[in-house]
């Protein structure tokens, strides 16, 4: 099953990257630099993805004290650093041709980057605990607390005034791109998302070891 | 020992709460408009100032790298003047945010241009031209657009 999902996740980095550099057009306005969109965009919507299932695993773990859905958390809460961390240094490579700074402090950026070193505390928090229930339990809360930064990132660029443009594809009113592209972004989001799966089965597997031999 | 973990999380929470607070006010004006800085403009004072860059009213001396063009929010617009080299994706008729400062003489010095790109992407006018295209036209000695 795990194999599966690790097949069908290399097969989908491999379309993508096709459909960003052999199909998808030279952008009109912003030229070839536009493709590290076809990066940015899907590594931001893993982070999202994986900040949510920190936040439902959390609260699972708070209600019934399974130890499994505290794996889920502490798994997907590593993967979600991960692609946040990506999507801080594709951005900030597109945004230094494309605005002329590598970075600066707007409500998107200022927001994006509270998001990280929340998630860092997280891990940091886990790591410090040695006691396995207290630290599942502490990092939990913070699982849930934390969530509260997704809505902030994501709506930032319209509750305050950015550099950083609204989205093109997640808002309301339908897309603001050209088929082409919006199918080649489709296609990298199905294949982060299944990158994503194919991690978070193999690091939970491994915190499920790891819980075995310590015990 | 359950107290001093109150304690130590009030203390995080706060701290992060402050931290999202400062952080969020302080970028929540990320620029100001042509209009607001219209309104009440303080020399010396540094200011980011962001609009539209009006038609016509952009001048570019690659010799001496002036650059100068005016700000314009539709209501009021600011001139600007700066020294170096703008983005590829600045000019007329889109969105930039400088920074600097409003002088006494009547003008904006600015001392960063930052363009402002919009959520729209365009199809280019020549039908597609994928990078694998684009790199053999370069290897062709054609030019890159």
């Amino acid at each position: 099953m795990t194999r599966a999902l690790g097949w069908l996740a290399a097969i989908g980095l491999g379309a993508g990257l096709v459909m960003a550099f052999g199909v998808a057009p030279r952008e009109a306005t912003q030229g070839n630099v536009q493709r590290i969109m076809y990066l940015h965009v899907p590594s931001v919507w893993v982070a999202y993805v994986a900040f949510a299932v920190v936040f439902v695993a959390s609260i699972v773990y708070l209600a019934r004290r399974a130890e499994r859905a505290d794996h889920v958390a502490h798994a997907s809460a590593e993967l979600g650093v991960l692609f946040t961390g990506l999507t801080i240094a594709t951005g900030s490579i597109w945004g230094k041709p494309t605005w002329g700074a590598w970075w600066t402090w707007d409500a998107r950026l200022t927001s994006v980057s509270i998001l990280f070193v929340m998630y860092l505390g997280y891990l940091l928090l886990r790591g410090m605990i040695d006691e396995g229930d207290r630290a599942a339990r502490y990092a939990a809360v913070l699982g849930v607390v934390a969530a509260l930064n997704i809505p902030l990132v994501h709506f930032s660029v319209y509750w305050w005034r950015t550099l950083h443009q609204p989205p093109s594809l997640m808002r309301p009113g339908g897309s603001s791109m050209p088929g082409v592209i919006v199918a080649a972004l489709l296609v990298n989001f199905a294949a982060f998302s299944l990158l994503y799966l194919y991690f978070l089965a193999k690091r939970v597997r491994l915190l499920q070891l790891e819980a075995e031999a310590a015990a | 020992m359950k107290g001093k973990f109150v304690a130590g999380g009030a203390v995080i929470a706060a701290a992060l709460a402050y931290m999202i607070y400062a952080g969020v006010t302080q970028s929540a004006v990320y620029f100001v408009t042509p209009s607001e800085l219209r309104a009440a403009p303080v020399v010396g004072k540094a200011y980011r100032l962001g609009g539209l860059v009006q038609p016509g009213s952009l001048r570019w001396e690659p010799r001496s790298l002036d650059l100068s063009f005016a700000l314009s929010d539709g209501k009021a617009t600011v001139p600007v003047r700066h020294k170096g080299t703008p983005p590829d994706l600045f000019g007329e008729s889109r969105g930039a945010v400088v920074e600097g400062s409003w002088t006494a003489d009547g003008y904006f010095k600015a001392s960063l241009i930052l363009a402002k790109h919009s959520e729209e992407y365009k199809a280019p006018h020549d039908g597609g031209t994928t990078l694998g295209k684009d790199l053999i036209r370069t290897l062709q000695g054609e030019g890159r657009q």
